[in-house]
């Protein structure tokens, strides 16, 4: 969980930060594009590197969904009866939708994936044009309720991202008594960073910043 | 005061339990709640019925036999405390509570509020001792424990072994009081010689008792009555993560590698 999350969380940094990008205008943002897919070039081949990371994110993906449900499956296991009541004391929110969470933020992956990769959906027919990604995003972002879905699909992430990486520092076992607050700190800024960087996209084209 | 009580009761480990509901009359603010279920079982028994079996010893807050759900906390709504230091003045007159034993597999009830816990001394069974020569007993001072280590040992030292980490584990968990154990042996100088050994050993027990795997949510935490602390969890995730390296390690030499 915590191996898998850390690249996964390392992705989505890096992707944020990608997205900032948008800010410097039409042609930079689809400059940025075209050159993720030449990374290593002439060394490396068109599109090789990002073949690799896709590879690696989606096996890191797998392994992540496969501890997860092995994790939920031991705890129905683990208690068979459950409590007529019982009361949540100091866990967070965050912590207690980490199952939800998950399954909302693959379905969003899964639809981002179609949207702005291959157009399939949000797009009116002949709208998508494959690599005129600064169109594609005002485009797509212009229709109100996708951007709604993409910005509570961040809410949930963010969430997600705040009990994971604290969780990460717990499992790897890097927290102590002295650094607890640190790390709790440091997933609280993180996920916060990231969740705001994202939204503020279609937010942005909604609100006519990026148009 | 008067309460009414929704009690668990179950007659053995395979018979179907229930809810009873109870009225619990002449009681005192000062009473402890395991003395407001003696009165209540006075006149069980004085009815000719069956009273309400719970495990209890000390009465101190120090053995850790007592524990049950509350209003589904465990140990009841008073932090850092036992049932048995748990009093009627947490309460108000005319209450209405349920009372249910720990649930989890790996305690299974034996009958009414009593679960059993050998899971528990099997972990321990497996890790939580030091190997030492019998006979004449140590100089006093002749190992010396910096400060902080000592302090922090006899924070996770405090674990009375009750069970309520597990009871309050979204997962039922066992990881609080494994963790308890494995760092107040690690943090002294007598745990070290087999502290990669007992990391791995007590936390294989662990899964093999079918306890549920952590997953951070820190509800052990909270109903803890020795208050120990979520970190020691990390601090054996630790160890155990050492102790897989050094597996890999000797591994590659023994392979010639
Ligand atoms: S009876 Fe000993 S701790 Fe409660």
């Amino acid at each position: 969980m915590a191996v898998t999350g850390f690249i996964l969380v390392g992705f989505v940094i890096v992707h944020m930060l990608g997205n900032l990008k948008v800010y410097q205008g039409e042609e930079k943002f689809n400059a940025y594009a075209v050159g993720l897919r030449e990374i290593g070039s002439p060394a490396v081949g068109h599109e090789q590197f990002l073949w690799l990371m896709r590879l690696v994110l989606l096996t890191a993906t797998g392994l992540h969904i496969v501890a997860a449900v092995q994790l939920t499956q031991m705890s129905h296991a683990a208690r068979p009866v459950s409590y007529v009541q019982k009361k949540v004391i100091q866990a967070t929110y965050a912590s207690r939708t980490m199952r939800w969470g998950g399954v909302i933020i693959t379905l969003f992956v899964v639809y981002h994936i179609l949207h702005l990769t291959f157009g399939a959906v949000g797009f009116p027919p002949g709208q998508y044009r494959h690599l005129s990604v600064y169109r594609n995003v005002v485009t797509g972002f212009s229709l109100w309720y996708v951007s709604a879905f993409y910005i509570a699909a961040m809410v949930a992430l963010g969430l997600h991202m705040y009990h994971g990486v604290w969780s990460m520092f717990q499992t790897l076992g890097l927290s102590d008594e002295n650094t607890g607050r640190l790390y709790r700190s440091l997933a609280i800024v993180s996920s916060f960073v990231v969740v705001v960087g994202n939204i503020s996209v279609p937010a942005g084209v909604l609100v006519g910043l990026v148009k | 005061m008067k309460l009414t009580l929704r009690v668990w009761r179950q007659k053995n480990a395979n018979a179907r339990g229930r809810f009873v509901t109870y009225e619990a009359k002449n009681i005192t603010p000062d009473m402890s709640f395991l003395e407001m279920l003696d009165v209540v079982n006075e006149e069980l028994i004085g009815r000719g019925e069956e009273p309400i079996a719970f495990e209890h010893d000390c009465r101190e807050g120090i053995c850790g036999s007592c524990g049950f759900m509350i209003d589904g906390v465990a140990h009841g709504p008073k932090r850092a405390s036992t049932v048995c230091q748990l009093h009627m003045r947490s309460f108000r007159d005319g209450d209405s509570l349920t009372i249910e034993p720990w649930r989890a597999k790996a305690f299974p009830v034996i009958k009414d509020l009593i679960v059993d816990r050998s899971a528990f001394d099997r972990i321990i069974q497996a890790g939580g001792f030091i190997s030492v020569p019998t006979g004449s007993a140590p100089d006093a001072n002749a190992i010396l424990v910096p400060k902080e280590n000592a302090e922090l040992a006899f924070d996770a030292a405090a674990c009375i072994g009750c069970g309520a980490c597990v009871a309050a584990c979204p997962n039922a968990s066992a990881m609080l009081f494994t963790a308890a154990k494995v760092s107040h042996l690690h943090l002294l100088p007598q745990g070290q010689p087999e502290r990669y050994d007992r990391a791995r050993n007590i936390v294989a027990t662990m899964d093999k008792e079918e306890f549920g795997g952590c997953t951070n949510i820190g509800e052990c935490e909270a109903v803890c009555p020795k208050e120990i602390r979520l970190h020691f969890i990390a601090l054996m995730n630790r160890d155990l993560i050492r102790a897989s390296v050094r597996d890999w390690k000797v591994g590659r030499r023994a392979a010639g590698m």
